[in-house]
């Protein structure tokens, strides 16, 4: 069977539905999705500056969870923060799912998490933890390798909550939080799990590595008011400002959700991960461009049917341009699809920024807002779309559904659309 | 030193390596795993912080000395009066 007809066959119509019942998270602008879309509707960003090890003071996105909520002390201390981050997310979202945990069948519940990267933050601070002594690895921490293996995000959220069916993290550069989404979809559908826990988390401001290496490629964005640091699609943009965060979501077939009567927050209508396979850092816009497509094909819709396109831009010279030359390309002749950035709110979140930024839309569905993307002072002309939504949120008529795009390094574009529940 | 400034010195670490345990009530001649919530990796903790804080290297072989506050005391004291030269 020739490769697009085997596309065909795969698409979702087919398969069962999914749908989202439930939705933890913590953001640089909040910790909670009411506080966090509260703040992209009030035009509140909230970026800090910190301690950057061996670089200094730079803008960037922290979180204020209380990890303690869901851990004891001693979890904290031996785990990671995006083991902590990870678990604070998933216990919100079994609280916002409305599950009765008691009675859920853990063996059947799995857990996929979208991340950037693991194992800098661990590796550097134990590198300098032994310079202190000489750099004598008897002084390396026999916490190294559970802190540093590429599940233990994922793996943190099955100990503390008791989960034995399936875990694993989905290492996807930026285009994680969907990657982590997608996969759990495509579990459910196949019957691997009646649950799942997905998203995607990051840790990156605590390594200092990320920040040298986007600062050393001329990346890393800079501000004297830190909150105007993110700034994508400003003529003035200069770069990434590096957050941390995550956002997890319960996912279930739509049968089952019905069965137990549980509130739907939205639909898994489509979905694309496809490879650039022509630059380790520079985005291609006709592979981003085919993404969108063949999502929008799986998902049965025009580029008419999405009122939202949450796009991923960085604020980086070349790839907010890429980007917008992807979305011209396929959103022409829409005139009700509107476009925004929530990077330039809360910053890049890496491996969790696709997952918060679908977040920070989802409850578009019922109030009909779109939240703005921001710092716009001077638009770039070669970013200029219609329907960006600049500097103030806009009020539509409706919202059905919603583009969510996310693009990672080695060239990993994802496209993730969903929709309203119950509207064909 | 005194085998209850060793005593103290174990209990310090524990506190850090183990915060949420209540340390006010542990009897010094039981041994720790049967009173407080610790696992072979918190025993690894301790023998890192020894080395760490106050330069004592307790062998692999030496661990079980390491199973009460008493026999902390017991074990270590010899060590830290040769750290200190007494």
């Amino acid at each position: 069977m020739p490769d697009g007809r085997l596309m065909e066959a795969c698409q979702m119509s087919s398969k069962p539905r999914i749908v989202i019942t439930g939705l933890g998270l913590t953001a640089p602008n909040g910790n909670s999705l009411a506080e966090f879309r509260a703040n992209l509707l009030a035009g509140k960003a909230r970026i800090a500056v910190i301690d950057v090890r061996h670089m200094g003071r730079h803008p960037a996105g922290v979180c204020d969870f209380d990890a303690t909520k869901w851990q004891k002390r001693k979890e904290i201390r031996i785990g990671t923060r995006v083991g902590s981050i990870s678990i604070y997310c998933s216990r919100e979202a079994l609280g916002d799912s409305g599950l009765d945990w008691d009675k859920v069948d853990k063996s059947r519940v799995g857990v996929y998490l979208g991340i950037t990267e693991h194992g800098n933050v661990e590796t550097e601070n134990e590198i300098h933890n032994i310079s202190q002594f000489g750099n004598d690895t008897k002084y390396w921490t026999h916490h190294h390798n559970p802190r540093t293996v590429a599940n233990n995000p994922a793996g943190e959220v099955t100990m503390n909550m008791g989960i034995t069916g399936p875990h694993y993290t989905i290492g996807a550069a930026c285009a994680a939080g969907n990657a982590g989404l997608i996969q759990a979809a495509q579990m459910l559908q196949l019957g691997e799990v009646d649950i799942a826990f997905a998203g995607g988390v990051s840790e990156s401001i605590h390594t200092f590595g990320i920040f040298a290496g986007f600062k050393n490629q001329g990346a890393l964005g800079a501000h004297e008011d830190p909150t105007k640091a993110s700034r994508p699609f400003d003529k003035n943009r200069n770069g990434i400002v590096i957050s941390e965060g995550g956002a997890i979501y319960v996912l279930e077939r739509l049968d089952d959700a019905l069965a137990r009567g549980a509130r739907i927050i939205a639909e898994i209508a489509g979905w694309c991960i496809n490879s650039d396979a022509t630059d380790a850092v520079l985005p291609n816009p006709e592979r981003q461009t085919e993404c969108v497509r063949m999502a929008l094909k799986r998902a049965g819709m025009k580029p008419q049917d999405i009122q939202i396109v949450s796009t991923h831009a960085t604020a980086t010279a070349l790839g907010d341009i890429q980007e917008c030359t992807a979305l011209r390309a396929v959103f022409t002749d829409c005139p009700d699809t509107k476009i925004n950035n929530t990077k330039s709110f809360i910053g890049h979140c890496m491996g969790a920024a696709g997952a918060l930024e679908l977040a920070g839309n989802l409850p578009s569905f019922d109030d009909g807002w779109v939240h703005p993307t921001i710092n716009i002072d001077e638009l770039d002309p070669e970013c200029a779309m219609p329907g960006l939504v600049i500097n103030q949120p806009v009020k539509v008529e409706r919202v059905n559904a919603i583009l969510n795009n996310s693009f990672g390094m080695l060239g990993i574009n994802s496209a993730l659309i969903v929709k309203k529940y119950g509207v064909a | 030193m005194t085998k209850e400034d060793i005593k103290q010195v174990v209990l310090d670490i524990i506190a850090d390596i183990a915060p949420d345990e209540d340390l006010t009530t542990v009897k010094a001649e039981v041994r720790l795993r049967d009173q407080l919530s610790l696992d072979s990796m918190d025993f690894l903790d301790i023998v890192m912080e020894l080395r760490k804080k106050h330069g004592i290297e307790v062998p692999e072989a030496d661990y079980v000395q390491l199973a009460s506050l008493d026999s902390c005391a017991n074990y270590l004291l010899p060590k830290f009066q040769a750290k200190s030269g007494k």
